[in-house]
């Protein structure tokens, strides 16, 4: 199954992971400290989120560190502006609208 | 733009829902008849430099509107709209999808549900736009960015032509 970044942040505890790690790479045993759930679990969201490309591992001698790959979420921040400033703009323009339709009313 | 005033903003691939929040500095009907008089609709509905030209409408549940988003050098891009739900001044609901001239609608549309609430003289709008198609929602997005990227180099043209002189 072919994967891609909006699936990595689909999920809650991906977000969550994605957010820990922005701020420094971390071993899977440090990430999983932070959640309830199971080592499994949390080895299993890095898995989709390695094969997102959203987070690069690097070995540091035996331990396996994550990290966040800031342009693959830059991607994301993209796709969504432009769809966001599309709205933006239709709505400063409904802005306008609604000043002048007062203005009438008075 | 207008700063203060609430803008929410949130694409969830997984549910193919685009979720939108926005309040407008107006009160209730009137920001109600913005969205649902054609004659209103059509100046606002269409990011510029596109325009939007309302062929009919019939506001109510069965009814349609069918209109065209025109691009800056004049293409026209129809989209038919079926209402499916309409408690006025509250709440409506409508299918929207691409249609060709004679307004035959494409395969796959959208169902768009707006909520109206005021406060304090101010009115919040949700709407929430559920695509049946994530390729179609990926569609629109990048016809819209062309086409504003064609027409703003476009008017770099004419200024430069302009200043030229």
């Amino acid at each position: 199954m072919r994967r891609d970044i909006f699936q990595a942040i689909a999920d809650p505890t991906r977000r969550a992971i994605i957010t820990l790690i922005a701020l420094e790479a971390m071993t899977p045993n440090a990430i999983a400290e932070h959640f309830d759930s199971t080592r499994q679990a949390v080895s299993k969201h890095l898995r989709i989120l390695t094969e997102c490309e959203l987070v690069k591992q690097e070995y540091q001698g035996r331990e396996i560190y994550y990290s966040l790959e800031i342009e693959k979420m830059k991607e994301i921040d993209k796709w969504l502006d432009q769809f966001r400033k599309i709205w933006e703009t239709k709505f400063n323009q409904l802005d306008k609208l609604l000043a002048t339709l007062k203005k009438q009313k008075k | 733009m207008n700063t203060n005033l609430l803008f929410d903003f949130v694409v969830d691939k997984t549910t193919k829902t685009v979720c939108i929040t926005r309040e407008f500095d107006a009160d209730l009907s009137l920001v109600w008849d913005a969205f649902t008089i054609a004659e209103l609709i059509d100046q606002w509905i269409a990011p510029k430099p596109f325009t939007a030209k309302t062929k009919y409408q019939d506001f109510k549940v069965g009814g349609k509107r069918f209109y065209a988003m025109i691009s800056p050098d004049g293409q026209e891009r129809w989209v038919i709209q079926e209402y499916t739900s309409i408690t006025p001044k509250t709440n409506f609901k409508m299918y929207n999808a691409f249609a060709g001239e004679n307004e035959i609608p494409e395969p796959s549309g959208s169902e768009w549900d707006h909520t109206f609430s005021e406060q304090n003289g101010k009115t919040k709008v949700n709407i929430s736009i559920y695509n049946e198609s994530l390729e179609r929602m990926e569609r629109i997005l990048d016809g819209f960015t062309q086409g504003m990227k064609l027409s703003l180099t476009n008017l770099e043209n004419l200024l430069a032509v302009l200043s030229g002189k």
